[in-house]
């Protein structure tokens, strides 16, 4: 599996063959607060980088999600659709949002690598 | 305009508050455990929130103070007994809503406990009807401190000897650490609770005991969730200056008595509506699954036409599903009644419930 690689919507992804993978990050989650409500895409639609590729939303207020790179969706997470305070505890793990086979690999490449992320997302907060 | 603060926000900083602005002031919306553990403690144990923001207008004067309040509230205040609280409205002559309220009798003369967005503006409203008669004073040196939640009873009366003997919406003072403080059992969460009025500089070293007695400190988040589960209104979403109480599904907060001969600032509207019916009524609506409506959510019948709007919609931590109120057209506003939000777009099946979402645990009869 490929590096992870973030982007400044605080997705992270991990590339294996073709096949991307997608989710939220912690700080993501610590900004949002509780998780209550989760919209995936749908299996078999097509995304294009940057666009919007599902919702999350707290207690608070709603938030899309928008995807890293483009790409057919070939899985989605329907466990964090059916209880997403999974998203909460384990964000970037077990709690992926869904799975894209990739039309080009090199959109990988402007995306932030870990320690780039940590210091972005550290200066975007304050 | 430089931002307020209240007497407790160097102890929500060292409680690692996440800060918001609201109605002017920087209060906290959670502290390190979030919206849905400060919910569920308060429902279970005893949560504390900092309400210093909310005004609290103290009105003194002779018997002529309670014929002139008739003229403005719809309440029988000639028959409210000292230290008895009632819930009212601040209202036009078209009975649209200034603000909501709770007023207690209190030794020569009423509290008001004011919403913070609208209390600068009611002082105004009431000075202009009261005139220079009666003494007013909109108190920026008192702390309003809520305790709400099972235990609260409890670790109050270990502080404050005596607050276990009050009655839901009743009030009175008492003595601790040499000074008065003003204690009412009431609150806005739907479980059993107080609110304390006491001196600024007294209220950190305050809050500070009902920590060490086991209370917590609750953001406005969890507030917010607690009172929607309680099917309480917020001002500014389930009412404003063109909602009228009958609207909001709030008669019951209208006294009898005063319907028959009018005589309050909107009395007229009121009685109207209360014969006729109003053409929109606020309800709860459960949406189906998951899905969270939040306020302006439009609201649909299965025709296709606009029917009402969303004023308040969130996730109920102990309903564990989403919740919401609206106003709907009249003839939708039955309980179980099918209607459809849109949402991001879509429309989703949703129905008409009955409020509360959440049983309240008001106290009753204790003396």
């Amino acid at each position: 599996m490929s590096e992870v690689k973030f982007s400044k919507e605080h997705e992270w992804i991990t590339l294996e063959g073709d096949v991307a993978t997608i989710g939220i990050t912690k700080h993501a989650t610590e900004m949002l607060g509780d998780i209550v409500f989760a919209e995936l895409p749908e299996k078999g639609s097509n995304v294009e980088k940057d666009g919007t590729a599902g919702v999350v939303e707290s207690t608070k207020a709603a938030s899309d999600v928008y995807t890293p790179v483009s790409g057919e969706v070939v899985d989605t997470n329907q466990a964090i659709v059916d209880d997403p305070s999974k998203i909460n505890e384990d964000p970037e793990g077990s709690a992926w949002f869904f799975k894209l086979k990739m039309k080009d690999q090199s959109e990988m490449d402007s995306l932030m690598n870990k320690e780039e992320y940590d210091k972005f997302a550290k200066e975007s907060a304050s | 305009m430089e931002i307020k603060k209240t007497s407790l926000n160097k102890l929500h900083q060292s409680n690692k508050a996440k800060f918001v602005e609201f109605a002017g002031y920087e209060m906290p919306i959670q502290y390190s455990k979030g919206i849905i553990e400060e919910h569920k403690f308060t429902r279970s144990n005893s949560g504390i929130f900092d309400v210093s923001h909310m005004g609290q207008l103290f009105i003194y004067g002779d018997e002529t103070l309670t014929d002139e309040l008739e003229k403005i509230f719809p309440l029988d205040l000639k028959n409210l007994k000292q230290n008895c609280s009632k819930y009212s409205f601040l209202m036009n002559e078209d009975a649209g809503i200034y603000d909501d309220l709770i007023i207690t009798k209190i030794e020569e003369g009423y509290l008001i406990i004011l919403n913070a967005a609208c209390k600068d503006k009611d002082f105004e409203i009431l000075s202009n009807l009261l005139g220079s008669k009666f003494k007013m004073n909109l108190d920026n040196n008192r702390s309003l401190i809520a305790i709400q939640g099972p235990k609260s009873v409890e670790i109050l009366n270990s502080i404050i000897n005596g607050v276990d003997q009050l009655n839901f919406m009743t009030g009175n003072w008492f003595n601790s650490d040499n000074q008065k403080l003003f204690v009412t059992r009431s609150g806005y969460t739907g479980e059993d609770g107080f609110e304390i009025s006491i001196s600024n500089d007294k209220a950190e070293k305050f809050v500070e005991n009902l920590i060490k007695k086991g209370a917590q400190l609750i953001g406005l988040g969890a507030r917010d969730t607690l009172r929607l589960e309680a099917g309480l209104c917020l001002y500014g979403h389930e009412l404003d200056i063109n909602k009228t109480p009958v609207e909001a599904n709030l008669r019951w907060a209208i006294s009898k008595s005063r319907l028959s001969n009018g005589g309050f600032i909107g009395s007229k509207k009121i009685m109207n509506q209360m014969q006729d019916g109003a053409s929109q009524i606020r309800v709860g609506i459960k949406p189906e699954g998951r899905l969270i409506a939040r306020e302006k959510t439009k609201i649909f019948n299965d025709s296709d036409k606009q029917i009402g709007e969303i004023t308040s919609g969130t996730f109920g931590p102990s309903v564990n599903g989403p919740i919401a109120m609206g106003y709907v057209d009249k003839e939708f506003s039955k309980v179980d009644t099918k209607i459809l939000l849109e949402v991001r777009g879509k429309k989703h099946p949703a129905s008409v419930c009955a409020l509360p979402f959440y049983k309240k645990n008001y106290v009753k009869g204790v003396n």
